[in-house]
């Protein structure tokens, strides 16, 4: 129980550390709105080492707590849509258990993207966001590919951890 | 004491499932039908831009015409030159729309999502010449 307490509290650590980092990052591809989406890096690794309703709720605190520190209403927002998507299609991809590290991650990716769209439609009440729809489904793709790599080498080397009971 | 193994880079990429190159196909194909509709629906040139606030239409100004737009008492300032309509000013903190790059052609639009601003290009058959209230 201690150490279960314990890996928490790192895993939201390293997400807010990452959401940190990504915030320095001037990365301007040219594509507005489009990130890397690092902190979801700690959230496919959680995906494979914690129960689904304990990354639930890691990507919920997270971005509360990074919309408030790095970012305002309206990250939080979009945050949460994409968050919550993302996750929940993650975890349902992974009981298939058809698909691995990369593939998961590149749907949590889309989805995640897919969400903010949602959103955004809703927020400015048109549909001509709807043109943004393929940059951002090719965008999720890429980015989730990354991430998904990255978790892939990292959940290599920490096998010993388990905080699935 | 601990065993610590060092690991070397260079492993490969991950090994992907049959499942997963499937996945990326799919995602793929939609997002090629998703660009190719919005291509062939979209005429090649907008003559007019639209400008919305929270989904209502402020105004539409002709794009053949030089001129800076004040959207929205102020948070956001459009600027028409050369055929081509550009975001130059808003107050949100992010940005974006001010980054964006300039619209000219049918259905391209610039989006400040904090201050619920559309600008987006229309052609002048569809917007209709009575909208204009410029």
């Amino acid at each position: 129980m201690k150490t279960k307490v314990g890996y928490y509290g790192i895993f939201l650590t390293l997400a807010l550390i990452l959401s940190y980092v990504e915030s320095l990052l001037p990365i301007q591809i040219g594509i507005p709105g489009v990130k890397l989406g690092l902190a979801n890096l700690v959230c496919v690794v959680a995906l494979y080492k914690m129960r689904g309703k304990e990354v639930v709720i890691l990507a919920i605190i997270r971005v509360l707590l990074a919309g408030f520190i790095f970012g305002n209403y309206f990250s939080i927002i979009y945050g949460l849509a994409g968050a919550i998507l993302s996750v929940f299609v993650m975890i349902g991809l992974k009981k298939t258990e058809k698909f691995s590290v990369p593939g998961v991650s590149i749907a949590g990716g889309v989805s995640h993207n897919m969400g903010q769209l949602i959103v955004a439609v809703f927020v400015v009440q048109t549909y001509s966001v709807g043109y943004y729809f393929p940059v951002l489904l090719v965008a999720g793709l890429v980015t989730g590919l990354l991430i998904g790599i990255c978790a892939n080498e990292i959940l290599k080397r920490i096998t010993h951890i388990n905080m699935k009971n | 004491m601990k065993k610590f193994t060092i690991y070397l880079a260079g492993d490969g990429l991950p090994h992907m499932k049959k499942q997963d190159i499937f996945l990326i196909f799919i995602i793929l194909v939609i997002a090629a039908c998703a660009y190719c509709a919005h291509y062939y629906i979209a005429p090649p040139e907008g003559n007019y831009v639209e400008v919305k606030v929270d989904g209502v239409i402020e105004g539409t100004y002709s794009l053949s015409e030089d001129q800076e737009i004040v959207i929205n008492g102020g948070t956001n300032v459009l600027k028409i030159e050369d055929g081509k309509a550009k975001m130059i000013e808003a107050d949100c903190p992010d940005q974006l729309c001010v980054h964006q790059k300039e619209i000219s052609a049918a259905h391209e639009s610039i989006i400040c999502l904090p201050n619920k601003v559309v600008v987006q290009t229309v052609t002048g058959n569809e917007s209709g010449i009575d909208a204009m209230t410029n």
